[in-house]
């Protein structure tokens, strides 16, 4: 069996850092940042909590390079399907 | 062919290792399942060709007379429902791929067994919502239901039949990711990946499109199921909706689909054109990579339906540029198979004929849709009958071709019997035939400026419609033969030898029908793809060909 | 040669007759279960896009719809969702290094805090429900018609784009939803079995895949909760 067995220490600090992320999002939403800001800190968080999720709860840190190509494809066709849906919608002459 | 000593007459296969109706439907064994998909898509199909059948004869003549324009509306919607989701979606698959892609790579079945039977259970419960949709008044929206009229304004049975679609999905999605999970996980010992048969690649791109793009269909139609239930406005333009979201997301899925009836014939006439040329195919690694790339490619393109819904010029000549982009891996397919051709000892076997039409169908249906792409030619022939001949090149003579000559090709294998030679190529010239006088004076009438959809049209088109329907008529005969020539032939068939086309490939190292795990032992594979012994040597090749593998 | 050839390996009662071991049917299983949660990624996809093309072109009435929603339950909903991704991979754990009491009692607090998670959600929809804000004639007799006074709705938003919000909103989280109604009926199919003793160090399979399907949910949770609740909230939220 080649599969890695990951310490509950680490389990324990994404468990505490997701929970940490909550609250400053949380904290954040309330803070009137200029311009867009507010949905790019409110996004990034996001980003960076299910990533953590992904790397350490769903172990795709120790898996298969075929894992992270799933995981890396998943997001390129969504990706497709945002880009060039909006490619469409930002050059139209009414909206 | 030489006449070879069948199998021993006792050998247990996976048609008579059980008896009953609750074996058929119990079974876990993915040959027993093609065959369950094979009866439901052809029940489909000759539905779907009886509503083909009903739009010709009423175009036979340029008045509305056979059918009144709501009856023609609810006619050609249900040929498109019932042919794209319950016969072309499943078609090559369901059927041929669920028997041949564990064959192919050396294992005894798929990776979930259950799955697969769950997908056929999904798929019937699926078609006969659908089915119930027709019965209970039809649906009138067109096949690709677009809003505000299919959430709004239809008075027809859009949410049954929306439902059947959605719950029909589950089962593409089911059978596409079982394939995945198979050919990464199960192929037999010394099956590398550059030594899977072609077919196996262009059924790993046609997993690939249906699962990224099914499940954007099913939330799709969902959504135009609750807005028409609710009245919530999600497509409505009235409460602040936008229709044109639909169509994105229509097409995100239902362009690629495309690419899910093309590839797998793709597949299929990769393998006839190299076997029945008696050669290595030309470029393998272009063929499998082009598989690939048409299904990255074809979720690029799906821009090309809204030419004409507002969209800017820029937005129009990006996906008119990927549009042209996508015809080169296919080009690259027709151009590797030519090449296979050239110097081959080519044998015009029925399957053969089947893989020569495709080429050349498929070659005028690709070339017409760059004609498509090509922005100020779309808006010309947009909604004419020029778009019904195009996609019927590609559909009909593309998929529906692959899928006649792959069903021949298998037929020893999947029934132990040989369908009889001479109707086989009779049928095959008449389908080639009738084809296309059905469809190639659709393209004229189409330039000329007919409009799809419609039940009455100016008298001056009526010539190309006679001559379609007259072509109609042919290819429903033509149709009609294999269908009767093949169940006859499950019995009075000659009984055919485990490898009666003397071919290398895995799935013609077993006895015909194939034993419940395929293979007698796990086979250890030790040449190449498509690899013919030289000349000398093909002849010992063929006296061992009932064998199953040695143990190397 | 003769050494490479692999026959199916006896022993194990869970192996399945078509693979050759346990290691291969781990792996497909896994690889089924990412694959599958792919498809998932579009499903939602979907829905992200509408969000996003709705969310740019009314801009204010997002915003006055979505501070509307009770942050409060919204926070204590993905902290309750991100501490049972957490009771999940120590249910995987323990499983890994076969501490059966441990793995129970892990599942046990997942199922229990993803029912949390529901309750709460219901709690949410029923306070929707109360201020008319349920979209369309989704609930008959009951159509969206708020408040406008208590929506602190502006001048010039109309009320018809709150409602897309609120449809957005009941459809995410109603899928989502439905996606945690299945976690929980396959958690306790794991745990009817883990107190049967099915699972082992050797064998595994069935426990780390939910666990990734319950992972996935949570991820989703993870981005619909900004989106839906925090986004425009310093606009005058309250």
């Amino acid at each position: 069996m080649s599969e890695h067995i990951v310490p509950v220490k680490v389990y324990v600090g994404i468990f505490l850092a997701l929970m940490v992320g909550t609250a400053i999002t949380v904290l954040a939403a309330f803070q009137n940042f200029p311009g867009a800001l507010n949905v790019i800190v409110a996004m990034t968080i996001a980003v960076v909590k299910a990533t953590l999720v992904v790397l350490y709860f769903m172990h795709v840190r120790y898996s298969a390079r075929l894992i992270w190509v799933i995981v890396a494809s998943a997001l390129f066709w969504m990706a497709i399907l945002f880009a060039l849906t909006f490619s469409d919608y930002w050059t139209r002459g009414w909206t | 062919m030489e006449e070879f000593t069948p199998p021993v007459p006792s050998k247990i296969n996976y048609i008579n290792a059980q008896y009953g109706l609750k074996s058929w439907l119990l079974t876990k064994d993915h040959k027993r399942i093609a065959l369950l998909y094979l009866g439901s898509i052809t029940f489909f199909f000759f539905i779907g060709g009886i509503y083909a059948m009903l739009i010709r004869l009423e175009l036979l003549t340029p008045q509305g007379d056979l059918l009144q324009s709501t009856t023609y509306n609810k006619v050609f919607t249900q040929h498109g429902i019932i042919m794209v989701f319950f016969f072309l979606i499943p078609s090559i698959p369901a059927t041929l791929g669920n028997f041949l892609v564990p064959m192919m790579i050396g294992a005894k079945d798929l990776a979930f067994p259950r799955i697969n039977l769950l997908s056929w259970y999904i798929y019937m419960l699926g078609g006969l919502i659908t089915i119930y949709a027709l019965l209970a008044g039809g649906v009138d929206t067109g096949w690709t239901f677009y809003t505000p009229f299919s959430t709004t304004f239809s008075n027809s049975y859009v949410v049954a039949a929306g439902l059947g679609i959605f719950i029909n999905g589950f089962s593409s999605i089911l059978t596409g990711l079982n394939f995945i999970v198979t050919i990464h996980t199960m192929r037999a010992p010394g099956m590398t990946w550059f030594r899977l048969p072609l077919f196996i690649w262009s059924h790993y791109a046609t997993s690939l499109v249906m699962i990224l793009g099914t499940p954007v269909i099913a939330i799709t139609v969902l959504l135009v199921a609750f807005e028409r239930v609710a009245h919530i406005g999600i497509f409505d333009p009235a409460v602040g909706g936008d229709p044109v979201l639909f169509q994105h997301l229509f097409w995100f899925y239902s362009h690629p689909a495309v690419y899910i009836m093309i590839l797998p014939s793709m597949g299929v006439v990769s393998e006839l054109i190299a076997n029945f040329s008696r050669k290595n195919i030309f470029g393998y690694s272009f063929v499998a990579f082009s598989s690939l790339a048409i299904a990255v490619f074809g979720f690029l393109v799906w821009g090309h339906h809204l030419f004409v819904s507002g969209q800017s010029i820029y937005a129009g000549m990006i996906f008119s540029f990927l549009s042209f982009a996508v015809a080169v891996p296919s080009a690259i397919k027709v151009f590797n198979w030519t090449a296979t051709l050239y110097k081959g000892s080519i044998s015009f076997d029925t399957p053969m004929l089947y893989a020569l039409g495709f080429i050349g169908l498929f070659t005028i249906g690709g070339m017409t849709g760059l004609f498509l792409a090509t922005l100020g030619v779309d808006v010309h022939v947009t909604d004419t009958y020029f778009i019904v001949a195009h996609f019927h090149y590609i559909m009909v003579g593309g998929a529906i071709f692959g899928y006649l000559g792959g069903l021949h090709y298998w037929w020893p294998k999947i029934s132990g019997r040989m369908y009889p030679d001479g109707w086989g190529r009779f049928s095959a010239l008449l389908i080639f035939a009738g084809f296309n006088l059905t469809f190639f004076p659709q393209f004229v009438a189409g330039y000329l400026g007919m409009p799809r959809r419609y039940h009455a049209y100016p008298p001056e088109f009526q010539v190309f419609n006679v001559l379609s329907t007259a072509g109609a008529s042919i290819l429903a005969v033509g149709y009609l033969i294999p269908a009767i020539y093949l169940v006859w032939s499950m019995r009075y068939g000659k009984v055919a030898p485990g490898n009666p086309w003397n071919l290398p490939g895995l799935e013609w190292r077993t006895q015909s029908p194939p034993p419940t795990e395929n293979f007698d032992y796990t086979p250890v594979v030790t040449w190449e793809a498509y690899e013919f012994a030289p000349p000398e040597e093909t002849e010992v090749v063929g006296r061992f060909r009932d064998e199953v593998p040695e143990k190397v | 040669m003769a050494e490479s050839y692999v026959e199916h390996e006896v022993g194990h009662p869970a192996l399945q007759h078509h693979f050759a071991n346990l290691e291969q049917q781990r792996e497909a299983g896994t690889l089924g279960m990412w694959v599958f949660l792919v498809t998932e990624i579009m499903f939602f996809g979907g829905m992200f896009l509408a969000y996003t093309l709705y969310r740019s072109k009314y801009p204010e009435a997002f915003a006055i719809a979505s501070n509307h929603l009770d942050i409060k339950l919204g926070a204590i909903n993905t902290a309750v969702l991100i501490f049972s991704s957490f009771t999940m991979a120590m249910a995987v754990y323990s499983t890994q290094i076969g501490k059966r009491r441990a793995q129970i009692i892990s599942l046990v607090a997942t199922i229990i805090l993803g029912l949390a998670f529901l309750g709460i959600k219901a709690v949410e929809y029923y306070q929707k429900y109360e201020d008319h804000l349920i979209p369309g004639s989704l609930i008959p007799g009951n159509p969206f018609n708020p408040d406008p006074h208590a929506m602190h709705l502006t001048q010039g938003v109309l009320m018809q784009h709150v409602q897309m919000f609120y449809w957005i909103y009941f459809a995410m989280t109603g899928m989502h939803a439905l996606h945690m109604i299945i976690g929980v009926g396959l958690l306790s199919f794991l745990l009817y079995f883990s107190v049967k003793g099915r699972y082992s160090p050797e064998y595994h399979n069935p426990v780390e895949v939910i666990g990734l399907y319950w992972h996935f949910v949570d991820i989703v949770w993870i981005f619909l909760f900004p989106l839906l609740y925090l986004l425009g909230r310093h606009t005058g939220g309250h």
